[in-house]
């Protein structure tokens, strides 16, 4: 076995490559290489990781394949690098549950209850890179660890029973078994914190998910519980129990807060209720088939509000802060979007500015300058989001009786949505929120209330400093070897990767012109040009109408994303779906560079399912052309609608290549990254 | 003459200046100053035909000199050209019908004789009007001396005629122009009324419920729209509004005074909206020999974003439109670059623009042309006023309104 393991760890690096890498890639080796260090020995994480997870810290991707794939002292190495030291013990548990699930009935031990989250996923997609294991990371990993792992004692007995009575199952009772000596070996924490540490995590991070499932259907589920457990009183039959015991698992997954005791019963339930007449072991089977499909189900992204639905805007609207009004002519094949009139709720809010108590000023601030467009463009907002967190955290005090973890988690919530009023949240400022939320919900106990504020400040400076700012250097790198003298650029928009691109080959002494081409009605294009002239760029400046017309000199379309799908669909600026459909036809590359914490596992085909709406009275009024108010007195006519689409997708077919921190990928290999890029965030 | 020189001289400078906007009007204007070309011109005693020829390719030249992208005032000239050739072969046949009738009415016997090239003309005549209109099947059976009627310049016939018949030349010669004339007339007409002959196709191809998509502005699709509406079809349109003139939106006002469902957007959503459109309508500039479309700015987006989704992407455009000519890069040599300053305003970039810092040339440089071109494979329908085409039946289309000797207009210095 030992022999086996060793084969894994020679053979994984070059299986795990992620994207490919210039061998001589000349990139600004001193940025990149010094200020990862440097984030990684100014944050404190090391002393703490081993605590608030002991074992879930090795879920870290293992350093040698990371340095392989990036040629990188990579950011996750950085980040993980503490972790191998400290507790050997530890480790040598991680090592051997691989050897227990590494087998081919992936899904049986992906449904087996007792592992601790952290090592199964080391485990698993450690070795199975093909098998898909999505189920088990993220989310619904914590979320049934939670519900399962703080069994009493006496269950664990019975896990033991299962292991003798089941012969047929013997992957599954072996694997639990390590596990559950893992769990015992875990020093200091003890089991009722443990517990209660998890079931908040849990809490924190699936609420948003939970709220989905109607309290109706909590309700029966409960109500099934009951009735299962007194039938399985009647029974008696301790072999039924036995069995009862994985699914109980599953079933404890999707129901996170039921209480611990409960955990073997529900499922005996579920296996007598549904399903009366099934076999004891064949249903046993059944369930193994079955929970990666439940577990799956609950990692699908939870669908966004849906403005259609006129319950729940309702519902929205009660509570919201800023008052929007809706705009008179909605068009309506945008109904499941927030259409309101833009402009006036600003007044509004900066007067209720010194009354509004639970919201921190500085969140109010970047609130207020998303509503105004003062802040704009991913990065920069998620980096203005981040800091406003960063602040309130500062200026936080836990109320009497409550526990920080659970309060600052609804603080922040609240502060989310509030921004939500403000303007819908991009996908990068969600992972960046679940980043947050997650760094909250593992705060381990024995810290004092200070230590784990500046904890969490520190996880903000590092989120910042390795996911954006140290990130965008790494792609800056990677995209000048595509720039080669004599190239004609073109670029889309404004994206602040690609303008540091363009100044740092340009730094280098390329000679390349770039044609940048903008779009009503936001012409961002018009500040980038100025940079880039000022610095001494040569730029051709056109509107994307004529793209045609200047695509046939170019060379290279470099492009900024706002978010990357996981089925490879590029969510940016409106019109970049344009410039890449017109590159594809000039059969010219065509290469999105964005930030790895921008990617999402979420999927889209269209741009009409999930857009956001930008003010539609700026489509009737250009700047600087009084003569055309052709549709100044007609706006209020009801025939008349106005579309300010403000994202698109862009098809995966038309990009060429995605350069993220990772590497420069193909669209196809986008899940991959996400799914990697989770799992580190998620144990960061 | 020097009335129509100066005639012709002011719509060169306006041309010139692009003072005259729009194929529309470039066409209707060209076909009226060539009717007082022709009606000012004083026809010599021989060879009127050629004279009236001559005197069009002159005025011809000129125009299309003045602007060679406005391709609507070559395709009027040629159109002219046209006209008088044929008039002039009508009438050279019927000349020649009643040539042979009087000579046989003087002398039977030579009337047996000169009978038969008598008749033989007029086929011919009408051999080559047929040639100029339609090589169909038909004709290809039904006259075989269509070969024989190819070489024969119908100036000649006008020559011959000319000599032969002398007593009444003064009143043919009046009758040619007159018809030229008439023929001119109709001609401008036809233009003037295009966009009915079109829009009455409009309830055959827009049925209910129908999502449209057009970008900037032009009045045949006006029209078109406006046409279904009034027949009572309900249906959706999305504006894209076409910068940097943003014709859109002058769409846009038109079609919701009429009623119609309107939705402006932004050029750059277009390919987000056209998976949920249902047929793509746009006007267009000229259309080519091969199919291909010279259309506003943008179009060439909006046809291959419909060509992705499957869209029918049909362009609707009168017949003056149709250019005979088969363009080459005509992304460049078919376009015209406008003034920067509808992208950027001067005063901002001023210091961008000096062309002293940079040893010698500019930073910056602002590209605005005013046309597209869309290739014949991106699109799926023309609808001009004589009814539905495919892209590749344009070259035939154009035969029916040029005549091969008029493709390069330009005078013949010797004649």
């Amino acid at each position: 076995m030992d022999v086996r393991r060793g084969q894994r760890t020679v053979i994984d690096p070059k299986v795990r490559q992620v994207g490919f890498v210039p061998a001589g890639a000349t990139r600004p080796p001193a940025r990149s290489h010094s200020v990862p260090t440097d984030a990684c020995s100014s944050s404190p994480p090391a002393p703490e990781l081993p605590l608030s997870g002991s074992s879930l810290s090795p879920v870290m991707i293992p350093p040698p394949r990371h340095s392989s794939a990036d040629g990188l002292p990579s950011l996750s190495r950085s980040a993980a690098s503490p972790v191998p030291i400290p507790a050997s013990p530890l480790r040598r548990d991680t090592v051997q549950i691989p050897i227990g699930s590494y087998n081919p009935s992936e899904s049986v031990l992906g449904s087996s209850p007792m592992i601790s989250p952290s090592s199964r996923l080391d485990a698993v997609s450690e070795f199975s890179d093909e098998v898909p294991t999505s189920a088990w990371l993220g989310r619904s990993g914590s979320g049934k660890f939670a519900s399962s792992f703080p069994s009493s004692s006496g269950e664990m007995m019975t896990m033991k029973i299962t292991g003798g009575g089941s012969g047929g199952g013997g992957n599954t009772p072996k694997s639990s078994l390590t596990t559950a000596s893992v769990v015992k070996a875990l020093p200091g924490v003890s089991e009722k914190d443990r517990g209660a540490l998890i079931e908040v995590q849990n809490e924190g991070i699936s609420k948003p998910q939970k709220q989905k499932t109607s309290k109706a259907e909590r309700r029966a589920i409960q109500e099934a519980q009951r009735a299962a457990k007194a039938a399985a009183k009647e029974a008696g039959d301790q072999f039924v129990l036995c069995e009862a015991v994985k699914p109980s698992a599953s079933s404890g997954g999707a129901l996170p807060a039921s209480k611990q005791g409960k955990v073997v019963k529900p499922s005996s339930q579920k296996k007598d209720g549904p399903q009366v007449t099934a076999p004891v072991v064949p249903s046993e089977k059944k369930v193994g088939d079955r929970i990666p499909d439940k577990d799956r189900k609950k990692d699908v992204p939870h669908p966004r509000m849906q403005f259609d639905d006129k319950h729940r805007v309702e519902k929205a609207k009660r509570r919201a802060v800023v008052n929007q009004s809706e705009a008179r002519n909605r068009v309506e094949l945008f109904r499941h979007l927030p259409q309101y009139i833009h402009g006036t709720q600003l007044p509004d809010l900066e007067s209720k500015f010194f009354q509004l108590d639970p919201m921190h000023p500085s969140v109010y601030k970047v609130g207020l300058q998303y509503l105004s467009g003062v802040i704009s463009g991913g990065n920069a907002r998620c980096i203005a989001m981040l800091l406003a967190f960063q602040e309130a955290i500062k200026d936080y005090s836990t109320p009497p009786e409550k526990a920080l973890v659970r309060d600052l988690t609804a603080k922040i919530s609240s502060y989310v949505s509030f921004l939500i009023e403000c303007r819908p949240l991009s996908i990068s400022m969600g992972n960046a929120i679940k980043f947050l939320k997650n760094r909250i919900a593992k705060l381990p106990h024995t810290l004092s209330e200070s230590e784990a504020k500046s904890s969490l400040q520190s996880d903000i400076d590092r989120f910042i400093n390795e996911k954006i700012v140290i990130a965008d250097k790494v792609i800056v790198g990677h995209a000048v070897t595509k720039i080669r003298d004599g190239d004609i650029l073109l670029t889309y928009g404004s994206s602040s990767v690609v303008e540091m691109i363009l100044l740092y080959a340009h730094e280098l002494g390329k000679q390349f012109r770039v044609v940048l081409v903008d779009s009503r009605p936001k012409l961002e294009g018009q500040a980038l040009l100025h940079r880039l002239v000022a610095k001494g760029l040569n730029c051709t400046y056109t509107h994307i109408n004529a793209i045609s017309y200047v695509m046939q000199e170019v060379t290279r379309v470099f492009l900024g994303a706002s978010s990357v799908l996981s089925n490879g669909t590029v969510y940016s600026r409106v019109g970049t779906a344009c410039v890449a459909m017109v590159a594809n036809a000039f059969q010219i590359p065509v290469l999105i560079c964005c930030e790895a914490y921008k990617f999402h596992e979420r999927v889209q085909l269209d741009s009409i399912c999930s857009n956001e709406l930008g003010d539609p009275d700026v489509i009737s009024k250009v700047a600087g052309r009084n003569d055309l108010n052709h549709l100044e007195s007609w706006a209020d006519n009801e025939n008349l609608q106005l579309l300010n689409l403000i994202y698109d997708a862009t098809p995966s077919d038309y990009v060429s290549m995605i350069i993220t921190d990772y590497g420069m990928i193909p669209p196809t290999s986008v899940p991959v990254i996400v799914r990697e890029y989770r799992r580190e965030h998620l144990w960061i | 003459m020097p009335d129509v020189q100066a005639l012709v001289n002011d719509f060169v400078l306006k041309l010139k200046r692009r003072k005259i906007e729009g194929s529309h009007a470039s066409a209707q204007h060209t076909a009226e100053l060539l009717r007082s070309v022709i009606s000012h011109q004083r026809m010599p005693y021989t060879n009127q035909a050629g004279a009236l020829i001559d005197a069009v390719k002159a005025v011809g030249e000129q125009l299309i000199a003045a602007n060679p992208v406005e391709l609507a005032v070559g395709n009027i000239v040629r159109r002219v050209l046209h006209i008088i050739r044929e008039e002039d072969l009508s009438s050279t046949a019927t000349a020649i019908e009643g040539l042979g009738l009087s000579a046989g009415s003087d002398d039977d016997d030579e009337g047996q004789h000169e009978d038969r090239p008598a008749l033989s003309a007029a086929a011919l005549a009408a051999a080559a009007r047929s040639t100029l209109r339609a090589p169909s099947l038909q004709t290809l059976l039904e006259d075989i001396p269509d070969s024989a009627a190819a070489p024969q310049p119908p100036s000649s016939g006008g020559d011959s005629e000319g000599k032969s018949k002398s007593a009444d030349k003064n009143i043919r010669s009046r009758k040619l122009k007159h018809d030229v004339i008439e023929a001119i007339n109709e001609l401008i007409q036809d233009i003037d009324t295009c966009h009915e002959q079109i829009s009455e196709q409009a309830v055959e191809h827009i049925h209910q419920n129908e999502v449209i998509l057009t970008l900037g502005r032009s009045r045949t699709v006006k029209e078109f729209l406006c046409a279904a509406k009034e027949k009572n079809r309900s249906f959706r349109v999305f504006v894209a509004e076409g910068a940097p003139r943003y014709q859109g939106h002058v769409l846009a006002k038109e079609l919701v005074s009429k009623g119609i469902q309107t939705t402006v957007i932004t050029d750059s959503a277009v390919f987000a909206m056209i998976s949920r459109v249902n047929m793509v309508i746009v006007g267009a500039h000229a259309i080519m020999a091969n199919g291909g479309v010279i259309a506003p700015v943008g179009i060439n987006m909006v046809a291959l974003a419909a060509q992705r989704h499957a869209v029918p992407f049909v362009v609707v455009a009168g017949s003056h439109k149709l250019c005979p000519l088969y363009p080459h890069n005509p992304e460049v040599l078919l376009n015209d670059l406008k003034c920067p300053s509808d992208l950027l305003d001067f005063g901002e970039f001023s210091d961008c623009m000096d062309f002293g810092s940079h040893g010698g040339s500019p930073l910056l440089h602002v590209v605005n042309p005013a046309f597209d071109y869309v290739p014949p494979k991106l699109v799926s329908l023309f609808i001009t006023d004589t009814g539905g085409h495919n892209p590749s039946y344009m070259y035939r289309l154009i035969a029916d309104y040029y005549s091969a000797d008029d493709l390069v207009v330009k005078r013949r210095s010797t004649s």
